[in-house]
């Protein structure tokens, strides 16, 4: 065989391995979302896995996930070595953390790393994270004054070693959380999924012949890195500034960020947002930084997969701030201001890119945590209710906004059924919210209504964990915004967005979530588009 | 019955394959769109003057269709009137509030089969338990009746929340709708009563929505059978591979979505069944897209939700949800018709764009100029030129080496013969990744399958997917052709009826699980009914998981009544199945509860076996006549390559490869690490050489 042929069938090889290595990080994402017990991961694919080369660098990412993990677990693994040691290494370990600084973002998220070997040799490491139930403390909501209060917290450590498990840990988690059966449960499919990455993984080298991954790991990186810096050297070079300001706890909370891009680089920095809240929706840099990633992804590069070299050009930077809060700042809400994160760097890149840049959307999901009992002298079963919900898409430049649809978030809502099924409440309406979304030559997507009743002989207290119900999502190029979300009982009383609150026996929380904004001169609208949506009622007949 | 015909309507073809009496005789003609019944009977003229008998002799027609899966993905349905609880006038609209694609902002979600003007609520609730929270609003029904006749409808859905559990509500606004509007009204816990609303819902308006079209087609074809002189049953193949009576498949169609690959893997099944192998892998690769189906105990795998009509590179999410029993299988766009392209890393990839039969690979001379599958197929030597589809199609062996150079070779300074093997590698490598997950989601290994191809392309590939999924042996039937109509030949009477009920193992009511068996078994076996006087098995499957998760596992229970000591027997047998699916169970977690979810009860006649064949790993060797340079992937060089024509082979005979064995319709390429032997019934048996 020739060189000019050996380098041929080279190309061709790493190709192949390249797809496996892909194949194989989604048969582990696969394993989680079909063994774990937490509603988000199963129900909405709060998840994310992936495989590292020896260095902690991630070669490949699976696509099966959510945005909200894209790079703190890449950043976890390079901890997890620092932490444990490669001499303190074995065949069939696993170790985990929930530390929000060093995994992603909060306590509910568990981060299991485990060493891959191929004989003795250390050939890379397995990740995989996962949203879990419970860890104790206050619950999953934003009353914690700091991290302390917020559950248990497992600084990175061994889950299991050889094989074994550390009983000690599983002790101390079993007495810290109050759904210990789910948890558990939970801790061991992160540690089967990442077996089935490793298995897989050997499985591969073994078939073509690789001690190593150091060639493939080469290459994947270079070919990623290239196609790239391809997609930033084309962009227009510059400084541009965005403001944007969310409800925050207990007073608006205004964000900010300039996009600086250069030949090789984009920058986000975040000097100008607001200081650090007493309540636990502060976001530590780790998780403000994927979703900036993501958001700059999305228009720069969408269509290069994640891994170590195409997310090193994406840097973001920050003095402390509520989207960059040091331990021990509570966190545990962290999502909604990292959902907000693509809105505020969207709208920098739109200064950069104009036209190509869609409108403001509902942005935070409304997540709502129902913490259901019987109500005072009565019979009746406890539950703890997680739901996922999604207001309005922002219009595109040339198409509508999506209806109650998850962004830039990538979880999915679950079945009314088996929510009424988990426990003692009654959903009387999910659907569509006419007259929300934001006019425009492009109309923004829908938001939607909502309204739950404890069954009866229950009242419940849930975590609100809501926004832009102070302030409407803005539209695009001369489209107007959204509607507002609001939070009330069916009796009118107003509650907040945000905190533990009570709904008893007998009544409804109404919650309207917003709509997207509009893009575009409203005037431009086609008025076929317009008679549609009177026609379908997503505008009511007597409004114009 | 020993004179039976099949006839498959396919997206291109229609395939008509006739049982006469042992003897089978097969042609394809091209589907006809304006009237899919000329084609059958087209085609049944042909098959019935070669066997030398008139449409009078046939004893059973049995039939399946891709018309109501091309109804819903062309959306040529009827305009359908959809009737729903109160306040979820949006859940077909708002779907899972996901986006099937993370980085795609401009995506577009497909839309409803029903428009929200066409989507009405009534007051009315039946709750978890099954319980009534508030009554049917009837007032605002007959007005809403009133509406629906006045509004050009052509057909009337009703879904409610959790009439799985209680049909009563749906039952009753069937009843007034009916009483004054003159449609086919289809209602959720008949269609699919399985928990989950979006899925639920769907399901009864894709029901809905084919229901007339798919009606008036089946009636005219009962017609023109008729007057041809055929007096025989015709019975449909529904998705989860048994047989069901015309006047079932008219109110039901939606269980026809899908029928035609089913018919795949229940001749595969067949062919497992035959030579006695208990764990199959059917892979059956066409011009558009590849499939492959597990088949475990001569049984396809079924499942009970699938998703149709996707709009966006088969892409999961971007299609509806179908909740029916259905025989499980991946698809992928890999075809001979795949189109290859260069993404921004420089990486090949292939699909799942396909250049279809018009303008076709380059090779094929009529105007297509991306390089396909089988453009890189040629390239490597494994079709011969002239000698392409029986040579009715010659193939330009230049326009195939200058469009592969063109798309792929040049731009990662690959030569033509590398750029084609890299195609060629990153099909089969996607296929081979496609089939492993498939296997690892439903708890198997996948090398420890013997697999069967078949379909136009399979041959081609199938020695190289085997190598990459570390199976030693491949079984290429003939008849490969037309598959999909020899396996409807087979197929039994069965339908599967299923309920979900959700069922705490720590208060398990055996009488109240004997009760809805019975009811099930008594459903399920009264559409067999219809097509049999034998004897009927039926077989029982609890979905069941831990409380807390989101998946159920099928767990098969004894055909027999249960008592409350049983739990002990169900858990068990979950037990084991979540060790099997998972690796191992959880330790620790005695105290959760586990639960079923949903009962499945499959009721099917026995159907005769087939002739018993043992595989024969051949008794002489035999040298190729010929010899031509054909590309070896393994070792990455083109080989000299031995060239034997399938019908030159006789049973038992061995022919070391690599060799190309060809036949009018395909080659079956026999790479480096493989042997091909014919055996008795005429498939050929590829095993790695050291198998001897």
């Amino acid at each position: 065989m020739s060189a000019a042929t050996r380098d041929q069938t080279r190309e061709i090889h790493m190709q192949v391995m390249w797809n496996r290595l892909i194949s194989v990080v989604e048969e582990q994402a696969m394993t989680l979302l079909r063994t774990a017990f937490s509603t988000s991961v199963r129900e909405a694919g709060d998840l994310s896995a992936g495989v590292f080369d020896p260095e902690g660098r991630m070669l490949a990412q699976a696509v099966t996930g959510t945005p909200g993990h894209v790079n703190t677990m890449a950043e976890a693994v390079l901890h997890f070595i620092d932490e444990i040691g490669r001499q303190n290494m074995f065949p069939g370990d696993t170790y985990v953390t929930n530390d929000p600084w060093k995994g992603t973002g909060h306590l509910h998220d568990i981060t299991m790393v485990s060493p891959s070997f191929k004989g003795h040799v250390l050939v890379g490491f397995f990740a995989c994270t996962a949203h879990v139930v419970d860890v104790g403390g206050r619950g999953f909501g934003a009353d914690g004054k700091s991290v302390y209060e917020e559950g248990i917290q497992i600084p990175i450590m061994k889950f299991a070693e050889r094989g074994v498990v550390n009983a000690f840990l599983v002790q101390m988690l079993r007495a810290n959380v109050r759904e210990a059966n789910q948890v558990v449960g939970d801790f061991y499919s992160l540690a089967a999924c990442n077996d089935v990455g490793h298995r897989r993984l050997i499985a591969m080298m073994e078939e073509v012949g690789l001690d190593t991954l150091d060639d493939l790991g080469a290459f994947i990186f270079a070919r990623t890195r290239a196609a790239t810096l391809e997609r930033i050297a084309a962009l227009p070079k510059g400084t541009w500034t965005n403001r944007l300001t969310t409800d925050g706890y207990d007073k608006p909370v205004t964000l900010q960020a300039t996009v600086t891009t250069h030949e090789a680089e984009v920058n986000v920095d975040f000097t100008g947002t607001d200081g650090i809240s007493r309540w636990g929706i502060n976001t530590p840099i780790i998780y403000t930084k994927a979703y900036a990633c993501y958001a700059m992804k999305c228009v720069v590069a969408p269509d290069i997969p994640n891994n170590w070299a195409s997310l090193e050009p994406f840097t973001v930077s920050s003095p402390e701030n509520i989207l960059n809060a040091p331990r021990p700042a509570p966190v545990s809400l962290r999502h909604v201001f990292g959902h907000m994160v693509p809105d505020l760097v969207l709208g920098a890149l739109a200064q950069a890119l104009p036209g190509r840049i869609l409108a403001e959307g509902s942005g935070a999901l409304w997540n709502i945590h129902m913490s259901v009992r019987p109500a005072a002298g009565q019979q009746g079963q406890r539950a703890e209710i997680l739901m996922f919900n999604s207001g309005g898409m922002g219009a595109r430049p040339e198409q509508d906004g999506l209806n109650a649809t998850a962004f830039p978030s990538g979880v999915m809502t679950m079945p009314i059924e088996a929510t009424e099924h988990a426990g003692p409440v009654v959903i009387w309406r999910k659907e569509l919210r006419p007259d929300s979304a934001g006019d425009g030559q492009y109309r923004g997507g829908l938001g939607q209504i909502i309204e739950i009743e404890p069954a009866k002989g229950h009242e419940f207290e849930f975590s609100a964990m809501f926004d832009r119900t102070l302030n409407a999502p803005r539209g695009r190029n001369g489209g107007k915004e959204g509607k507002k979300g609001t939070v009330a009982l069916d009796d009118g009383t107003p509650l907040n967005p945000k905190g533990w609150q009570h709904v008893p026996a007998g009544r409804k929380l109404v919650l309207h979530l917003p709509g997207g904004g509009g893009y575009g001169d409203p005037a431009l609208r086609d008025p076929a588009a317009r008679a549609n949506d009177i026609s379908k009622g997503y505008i009511s007949g007597d409004r114009k | 019955m020993t004179i039976r015909l099949g006839a498959d309507i396919g997206g291109t073809f229609t395939d008509i394959a006739l049982d006469c009496r042992g003897r089978m005789f097969s042609t394809k003609v091209l589907t006809n769109y304006a009237a899919p019944e000329q084609a059958i009977l087209d085609g049944m003229d042909m098959v019935l003057d070669q066997a030398g008998i008139g449409y009078g002799d046939l004893e059973i027609v049995i039939h399946g269709t891709t018309l109501a899966t091309n109804a819903l993905i062309e959306r040529r349905g009827a305009k359908t009137a959809f009737i729903t609880t109160e306040g979820f006038r949006d859940v077909i609209e708002m779907r899972t509030e996901s986006r099937f694609d993370q980085y795609d902002l401009n995506l577009t979600l497909p839309t409803p089969l029903v428009p929200r003007e066409d989507r009405f609520t009534v007051a009315g609730r039946i709750g978890a338990q099954g319980q009534e929270l508030a009554p049917l609003d009837e007032a605002a029904l007959h007005t809403l009746a009133d509406r629906i006749a006045a509004g050009g409808y052509g057909a009337v859905a009703i879904g409610f929340i959790h009439s799985y559990l209680n049909p009563a509500h749906e039952r009753r606004a069937r009843d007034i709708i009916a009483a004054s509007v003159d449609l086919p009204i289809s209602i959720s816990s008949e269609v699919s009563p399985q928990m989950r609303e979006f899925e639920r819902f769907n399901t009864v308006c894709a029901n809905a929505y084919v229901r007339p079209q798919m009606a008036s087609y089946l009636d005219r074809l009962q017609v023109r059978l008729k007057e041809k002189g055929a007096g025989c049953p015709v019975f449909m193949i529904h998705s989860g591979g048994g047989l069901v009576s015309v006047d079932t498949a008219a109110e039901f169609p939606v269980r026809l979505v899908e029928s035609g690959p089913a018919g795949g893997a229940i001749f595969a099944a067949d062919v497992a069944r035959k030579f006695g192998l208990d764990k199959v892998v059917s892979y059956d690769m066409g011009g558009t897209t590849a499939k492959i189906c597990l088949i475990e105990d001569f049984a396809p795998k079924t499942a009970r939700t699938f998703e149709v009509a996707r709009t966006t590179r088969f892409a999961k999410g971007s299609g509806m949800p179908i909740s029916i029993p259905v025989i499980e299988m991946i698809e992928i766009g890999a075809g001979g018709g795949s189109i290859a392209w260069v993404d921004a890393m420089g990486r090949i990839q292939t699909g799942p764009e396909s250049a279809g039969s018009e303008p076709g690979p380059a090779c094929y001379q009529r105007g297509g100029k991306r390089p396909a599958i089988t453009d890189a197929d040629l390239v490597l030597g494994k079709l011969d030129p002239d000698n392409f589809a029986g040579g009715a199609i010659k193939l330009s062996l230049a326009n195939a080496e200058a469009a592969i150079d063109r798309d792929v070779g040049s731009r990662l300074s690959l030569n033509t013969e590398a750029a084609a093997f890299g195609i060629g590698e990153v099909v089969d490598e996607n296929m081979a990744n496609a089939a492993r997950v498939h296997a690892v989601e439903n708890g198997k290994d996948i090398s420890d399958n013997m697999m069967v191809a078949f379909g136009g392309a399979a041959p081609l590939h199938a020695a190289r997917l085997c190598e990459k999924l570390g199976i030693d042996r491949c079984l290429v039937p003939p008849g490969a052709g037309v598959g999909s109509a020899i396996g409807f030949l087979k197929a039994p009477f069965g339908y599967e009826s299923l309920a979900s009920r959700i069922i705490g193992l720590s208060s398990f009511d055996a009488t109240a699980v004997n009760l809805l068996i019975a009811d099930l078994k008594a459903t399920a076996e009264s559409f067999v009914r219809q097509g049999t006087d034998g004897a009927i098995h039926a077989e029982i499957v609890a979905f069941m998981r831990y409380r807390g998760q989101g998946w159920e596992i099928p767990v098969p229970l004894p055909d027999r009544a249960f008592t409350d000591a049983d739990v002990a027997l169900i858990r068990e047998g979950f037990l084991t199945a979540y060790a099997r699916f998972f690796g191992r169970a959880i330790d620790g977690l005695s105290g959760l509860e586990i639960e079923i979810v949903t009962i499945s009860v499959k009721a099917a006649d026995k159907r005769p076996a087939p002739e018993p064949a043992t595989l024969t790993h051949g008794s002489r060797s035999v040298a190729a006549p010929q010899f031509r340079a054909v590309f070896d992937p393994s070792s990455a060089r083109a080989l000299k390559t031995g060239i034997v024509a399938r019908e030159s082979l006789a049973a038992g005979d061995r022919v070391s490869g690599p060799t190309v064995v060809v036949e009018r319709e395909t080659s079956t390429v026999v790479t480096a690490p493989f042997d091909v032997v014919m055996q008795s019934d005429g498939s050929l048996l590829m095993l790695k050489k050291e198998i001897v």
